[in-house]
């Protein structure tokens, strides 16, 4: 254990070498990042009257970005599929930046939940044993139990790997294999759980509709991967990673399905609100059409219907999907389109008309936006560290030497 | 060991020494450790209220009203009586008789040690115009303030906590920081609260109420006749809710909402006993339930005792 804990240091003092456009690059974010502590102080000793939210409209940009974040997490399992069940190669090879990324989500999404307590201090209530966890009642409960135990196959999963690799060692898939498979069903759990955590809700008919987990699902599975293919992008850009077209291709033709689906779904649930035109269509209404005279999403809902059925075009045909430059087009519209969707365009119409019909316009202070904005830099400021510390071990540029590996003699070619 | 010595690894050391400090330093900057501040960690490992003894109940209303008494300069007596026996609380509420007044909202605010400023009511009046749809309660205003009530077009629905038997936010809450006292009422310990609000999207009735902010009241407006599960000060970032004032009605008084009321529009009494005028209502009015469909079972009953 003592050389496996130096190593891990070495490992971790990388996150200190870089060139200048590094330095900076971390300057930037952490300028974000101490900008929106200073609001988050703020709003800690004001309470969470600096944001926008009120009784009519309990939830707002923090549950939005939280929401969204779940679904980027969840994608992770995309990846994981293929690669390891499939053994598809291009694929396989970089898993590992899309487990990283599950990890960087479920820590932002653990941010959001945090600075949204009116009581912080007191979140060891919700903890099983010390707490009074409020299992299996409460989904929110449920929520704690499936978050964080993503985040712990992730990361077990991801340090692994990293650890085999960083000893020159393939990864032994009898150690592995079955948190692999469990990963799977855990990520789509992660995102049906937290679809349910507002699906429960009999008070809010919006939520309150069979066809919200699947359409989670969908979603997440457009966003979460448009994030990796611009990261990947980035990533083999900046260092020797290489990621094969191929990969990037595969990834794009399965967004493209995902689409399909989410589009399809959304169809559905046009249909119905709007078909048989009960008091519960009220809430979509006011979405796409603006209720009384209020229509403040109106402009970004139609936006996000727009930039996703784009999306959806560009990756269908081969042609556009496998063109960097409508590649990318489309992994911004998706990101774009699924966060305004499955973010404010989701929570906030939970709450309007609120539950005794009044509707009170929900637009998040600036406060609000400048903490999201700094849990979003210390989200990339993660991932930042994290790739710093897993590339030289993933492209073989810092190997250690253990007991065993001393003396192999070499194999005969 | 090279430790010390002026390496590279020497110099980073000394940084990392330093940050810890600077970090220990921002520590305890944020964290009260002094004596005076002994309170402060006695909330905060204070434990779940239904979890506590009897003796551990009595020390944490003792350090509440010290903490009460200190803030509002006045002696506030916080008590812990208990469900009585064979009670289950019930409430009625004449439609037909009522006017619009907001009398029992402002009532209920004096009663309660609400926040002033800013005001959070735990009871919402909502006018409806004659001859339109209003069960769906979107056609509701909220915010009506004409000359005189009643309007002869108009009709009012006061909606509080209707301390459902199914109750949806008891459900929600993850910490079960509320839950449904044995006479039926549904309460809150403002000290187990996280403040997370899953109770208020839960909440089919508005019921809810959140301290956006630290509550403000002069001192000479606080109540000092408090429940630890009611109308006792609340704090910054939790959330609070009509209790059929509990700290009155365990003590065999009516709700303030009810005595507030100039035309007898309220009723309240004991559901399990058939002699009460809540009983006598609901077995000789046609009494509705609000938002019967969604199977809450509240125990707060609208009626038409005459034509409207």
């Amino acid at each position: 254990m003592g050389p496996l804990i130096r190593n891990f240091f070495i490992a971790l003092r990388q996150i200190f070498v870089g060139g200048r456009s590094y330095y900076l690059w971390v300057g930037f974010l952490s300028f974000f990042v101490l900008l929106g502590l200073s609001a988050y102080v703020d709003q800690l000793n004001r309470g969470l009257i600096t944001t926008a939210m009120r009784d009519q409209v309990s939830w707002g940009l923090y549950i939005s970005n939280f929401t969204f974040l779940v679904g980027v997490a969840a994608a992770a399992v995309l990846l994981v599929v293929p690669a390891y069940l499939y053994n598809f190669k291009p694929i396989k090879e970089i898993v590992l930046f899309g487990e990283l990324l599950a990890i960087t989500a479920i820590s932002m999404c653990v941010l959001f939940i945090m600075i949204d307590m009116g009581q912080p201090m007191r979140v060891w209530h919700i903890l099983p044993f010390i707490g009074a966890m409020h299992f299996p009642a409460s989904l929110l409960a449920w929520d704690v139990v499936v978050l964080n135990g993503y985040l712990a196959i992730n990361t077990i999963i991801a340090f692994y790997v990293l650890y085999r690799l960083s000893i020159g060692r393939e990864y032994s898939m009898a150690v592995i294999g079955p948190l692999i498979i469990l990963s799977i069903p855990w990520a789509v759990s992660i995102h049906t759980v937290t679809a349910f955590l507002y699906n429960g809700l009999s008070a809010r008919p919006f939520w309150n509709a069979s066809i919200l987990a699947p359409r989670f699902l969908a979603s997440a599975f457009c966003s979460g991967p448009a994030i990796m293919l611009i990261l990947f992008q980035i990533i083999r850009k900046k260092s020797d990673v290489e990621i094969d077209n191929r990969a990037i291709f595969k990834i794009a033709e399965l967004i493209a399905y995902a689409m399909g689906i989410n589009l399809f779904l959304l169809g559905a649930e046009v249909f119905k609100e709007f078909y048989s035109g009960s008091i519960h269509s009220y809430p979509m209404t006011y979405l796409y059409f603006g209720l009384h005279g209020k229509s403040s999403l109106v402009p970004w809902m139609w936006a996000a219907t727009i930039m996703n059925i784009t999306a959806f075009f560009l990756f269908l045909f081969p042609k556009t999907r496998e063109n960097f430059t409508t590649l990318n087009i489309g992994c911004l519209f998706i990101i774009m389109g699924v966060y305004i969707e499955k973010g404010m365009g989701l929570i906030v119409p939970g709450f309007v008309p609120d539950t005794l019909g009044e509707i009170y316009e929900y637009s998040p202070t600036n406060a609000e936006i400048i903490i999201t904005i700094g849990i979003w830099a210390a989200g990339a400021l993660l991932y930042t560290f994290l790739l710093k510390f897993a590339i030289p071990i993933y492209t073989g540029k810092l190997r250690f030497e253990t007991k065993d590996s001393r003396g192999i003699k070499p194999q005969p070619t | 060991m090279k430790k010390f010595t002026r390496t590279k690894e020497g110099i980073q050391l000394d940084r990392r020494n330093f940050l810890k400090g600077a970090a220990l330093g921002l520590a305890g900057a944020a964290l009260p450790l002094n004596k005076a501040d002994a309170s402060f960690w006695e909330a905060f490992f204070q434990k779940h209220f239904q979890e506590m003894n009897e003796d551990e109940i009595r020390d944490v209303i003792k350090r509440l009203e010290r903490e009460y008494g200190e803030k509002y300069k006045k002696a506030i007596k916080v008590g812990n009586e208990k469900a009585m026996p064979g009670v289950l609380f019930g409430y009625g509420l004449d439609l037909s008789r009522c006017i619009g007044c907001r009398r029992c909202e402002y009532a209920c605010v004096e009663e309660n040690n609400q926040s002033k400023d800013p005001q959070i009511h735990w009871i919402t009046v909502l006018r409806f115009k004659k001859g339109e749809k209003w069960i769906d309660l979107e056609e509701s205003e909220k915010y009506y303030n004409p000359e005189l009530v009643p309007e002869p077009d108009y009709f009012y629905m006061p909606i509080q906590c209707q301390q459902c038997e199914n109750p949806p936010c008891v459900k929600a809450c993850p910490t079960q920081a509320t839950w449904k006292e044995p006479d039926g009422i549904v309460v809150i310990d403002y000290n187990w609260c996280i403040g997370c609000r899953y109770c208020m999207a839960a909440c089919p009735y508005g019921a809810r109420h959140f301290n956006w902010t630290e509550p403000k009241r002069a001192p000479e407006e606080i109540n000092p006749a408090t429940h630890y599960l009611g109308n006792r000060p609340r704090y910054k970032g939790v959330v609070e809710k009509c209790t059929f004032c509990i700290q009155r009605t365990r003590n065999g008084r009516y709700p303030a909402c009810v005595e507030a009321c100039p035309v007898g529009a309220r009723k309240f009494g004991n559901l399990l006993d058939p002699e009460s005028e809540i009983r006598y209502a609901i077995e000789h009015k046609r009494v509705f339930r609000l938002k019967e469909d969604l199977n809450t079972y509240p125990k707060f009953y609208y009626f038409f005792a005459y034509g409207v």
